[in-house]
């Protein structure tokens, strides 16, 4: 065993140094960086968290009151050879006090296919809508937009293949699309042998002058949901205490849009810039929901629902270093079933209820490694309005690669 | 309906055609690269440039608009030596364009051609952002400029063999052209040798190599790190005992920085164009040196 330890110990200095000696992209082979995101959160309400007209799922929720960690992210990629580029993202996060590794990433993605295409295939962030393949610790505030949140639970993660293409025009033209597992929310069930889920979408983008760039997108998500529940964060108690799983199986389909706006001084970043961006979906779905007791008979009603919201956000850096941000959130939707009880039952009905929310944060960046932030949320999500304040630092260890535009 | 789908094909058919064409799409990561594969090009080659004169090149994006032009592109010319670390491996990824992978013809790296100035010895980030491979502004001195030149112009032959006479001769003029204006900026550039100079960041490396110029200390604490106002004190503290001639920045820095520490030393700020399209005159890479040289001079009048 020490003999073992020995030898992998003298292979990471072995690797560190020849990291050190070599030159450009290949340093560190494979890349490796490690995120560390620590938080401390201040509610005024202790309500379980709910989001009326949308069944929760994923890392839906409203995060952790006190002091604690968000997701500590682990990344090592590399390019594999001259053909693949390959990345891996574990994520280490605590669920009800158990320390959990998740895979968030493992994927393998083409160089060299050329023509402008570029495979992937493994798990990865599905290309839908702006924010979605960004990790969370680039994203501007602590947490996900409530469309993110209510729709894919933070964010939409799958298993499968995409493919995408860059047009050879003098404009930004992408179009992609993706044939995914479909088992992780909010699919569910990876219904039609493991191929349940798809996604396309389409990108523009350009300059406007020497000082703003902009991109224009439009996705559309499909699947065969299978069983998908409510996970964890949405039990409901019968009369008799027992607990009831919310269950949907059906289609599903969401359709978005996204654009993003940047400016700065003459392209020049580093000491003044805005970022204005904003994203829209619409989800339908319709199938059954079913109260899984573990019964024979459980309760059920159809569902016909239609599920909406986006976000608006602007972020200024008015300075070096220092930044603050505006977003504004809202939902909406129009859920209809058989029986409006067992709907209600599922989370499903709105109770009259729109959610939105007002967040304001700042932060300061020491470094571009390095960065504190403070928000402040007034949260109409669900009826028990609340004020939420959250203290966050992000670092990050070891070669850190570029974030997407 | 049938109309519309010929006009929608001859207007791809354009494009295709357009991209067909004779030549080379060049993308340039800095404007040196890009009025250097002009010189070098000429005629042959369409040239665009990432980044301006005001822009850092440590940190911009691989916005859409760049995404396409790489993807468009058949040679890319970049220093290299991890300048463009932030932002160049995520746009070759994104473009889809196999001829400018690192490692292919297409992929052209001018720092890793030369001497580097600058090799850390230990890698460690609380000493700011420090480059491997050692200080990739390697422009700014003309003789290593030139063996990056000749290297091109070689590359450009190789990508592009129907034009090699073509650009074979504007090598022939660079090289003449080039070595003649070493000479005559040598010689006016005497009186700079031992002049010490503070700097914003360690953009001056190889002029002060070159000029023999010393580099009397940076307003940045750490490389990338911006200036604080607890090292503008020590900074003069240093001054004091050992004073420099001037505060040297160009445009893609603020001025703040230099301007409140010439308040607080009272030495003189010079804006130096760093690359081409730093100043108004600046148009190539013959009066880079040349406004570069103008400026310096008059420090020592």
């Amino acid at each position: 065993m020490s003999t073992r330890l020995l030898q992998s110990a003298a292979v990471v200095a072995a690797i560190l140094s020849t990291a050190a000696e070599a030159a450009g992209d290949s340093s560190f082979n494979p890349e490796i960086s490690l995120i560390l995101d620590g938080r401390y959160g201040s509610f005024d309400n202790d309500s379980d968290y709910e989001l009326p007209g949308f069944m929760l799922g994923g890392e839906a929720g409203r995060g952790e009151e006190g002091f604690h960690l968000g997701h500590s992210e682990l990344v090592l990629s590399a390019n594999v050879d001259n053909l693949f580029y390959g990345k891996m993202t574990a994520a280490i996060a605590e669920h009800d006090g158990e320390t959990e590794v998740e895979l968030e990433e493992a994927y393998i993605e083409t160089l060299g296919l050329g023509h402008g295409i570029t495979a992937k295939a493994g798990r990865f962030f599905s290309g839908l809508g702006y924010l979605n393949q960004q990790h969370p610790h680039a994203w501007d505030f602590t947490d996900a937009p409530l469309i993110y949140r209510g729709l894919f639970g933070d964010q939409l993660l799958d298993d499968g293949v995409h493919l995408s293409w860059v047009a050879p025009t003098p404009m930004f033209v992408k179009v992609g699309a993706e044939i995914t597992r479909g088992e992780r929310f909010p699919a569910a069930g990876a219904s039609n042998d493991g191929v349940g889920a798809s996604t396309f979408f389409a990108k523009v983008g350009g300059d406007l002058g020497e000082s703003q760039a902009w991109q224009l997108g439009i996705s559309h998500w499909r699947a065969e949901v299978e069983g998908r529940t409510s996970g964890g964060h949405h039990h409901h108690e019968d009369e008799e205490g027992g607990h009831e799983t919310p269950t949907y199986s059906g289609d599903s389909d969401v359709t978005g849009i996204d654009f993003v706006w940047k400016w700065a001084p003459h392209g020049n970043a580093t000491e003044r810039n805005l970022k204005i961006q904003g994203e829209y979906f619409i989800r339908n779905e319709d199938g059954d929901v079913v109260m899984d007791d573990e019964s024979d008979a459980p309760e059920s009603t159809t569902y016909d629902g239609e599920q909406k919201g986006g976000y608006l956000q602007a972020v200024y850096q008015f300075m070096p270093r220092w930044r603050v941000g505006l977003r504004y959130d809202w939902l909406d939707s129009d859920n209809k079933g058989s029986d409006e009880e067992v709907l209600a039952e599922a989370g499903l009905d709105n109770e009259g209820h729109t959610p939105q929310r007002f967040t304001l944060m700042g932060d300061y960046s020491h470094s571009e490694y390095s960065r504190v932030r403070l928000q402040f949320a007034r949260d109409e999500s669900y009826e028990d309005k609340d004020n939420i304040i959250t203290l966050q630092y992000i670092v990050s260890l070891g070669s850190h690669g570029a974030h997407q535009f | 309906m049938l109309s519309r789908l010929s006009l929608l094909l001859s207007v791809i058919g354009m494009m295709l055609a357009q991209s067909a064409n004779a030549g080379l799409n060049v993308f340039a990561c800095e404007p040196e690269w890009a009025s250097l594969a002009e010189a070098l090009g000429g005629d042959q080659v369409r040239v665009t440039s990432a980044t301006t004169a005001r822009q850092d090149p440590h940190h911009i994006e691989a916005r859409p608009s760049l995404i396409a032009k790489l993807r468009r592109a058949d040679l890319l010319i970049c220093s290299g030596a991890e300048l463009e670390v932030g932002w160049l491996p995520m746009l070759q990824r994104k473009a889809g364009n196999r001829q400018v992978l690192t490692g292919q013809r297409g992929y052209f790296e001018a720092a890793m051609l030369v001497d580097r100035l600058d090799v850390p010895e230990v890698l460690d980030r609380s000493m700011g952002d420090l480059h491997a491979s050692g200080n990739p502004h390697v422009h700014l001195d003309p003789h290593r400029l030139l063996t990056i030149a000749m290297a091109l112009s070689e590359r450009l032959i190789e990508l592009d063999p129907e034009n090699g006479a073509l650009y074979e001769q504007r090598r022939n003029d660079f090289n003449q052209r080039w070595q003649n204006s070493i000479e005559a900026w040598e010689q006016s550039a005497a009186p700079l040798k031992g002049l010490r100079v503070v700097v914003h960041h360690m953009d001056w490396s190889y002029l002060f190599d070159w000029l023999q110029m010393v580099n009397a200390g940076a307003l940045e604490p750490k490389p990338g790190l911006p200036a604080s106002a607890s090292n503008l004190t020590s900074l003069k503290q240093e001054m004091e005992q050992n004073p420099a001639a001037a505060i040297l920045y160009t445009h893609y820095q603020s001025p703040k920085a230099a301007k409140r520490f010439s308040q607080l030393s009272g030495i003189e700020v010079v804006e130096l164009p760093y690359t081409v399209g730093g100043a108004a005159e600046v148009t190539d890479l013959f009066s880079l040196y040349d406004v570069t040289l103008k400026r310096l001079l008059k420090l020592v009048q």
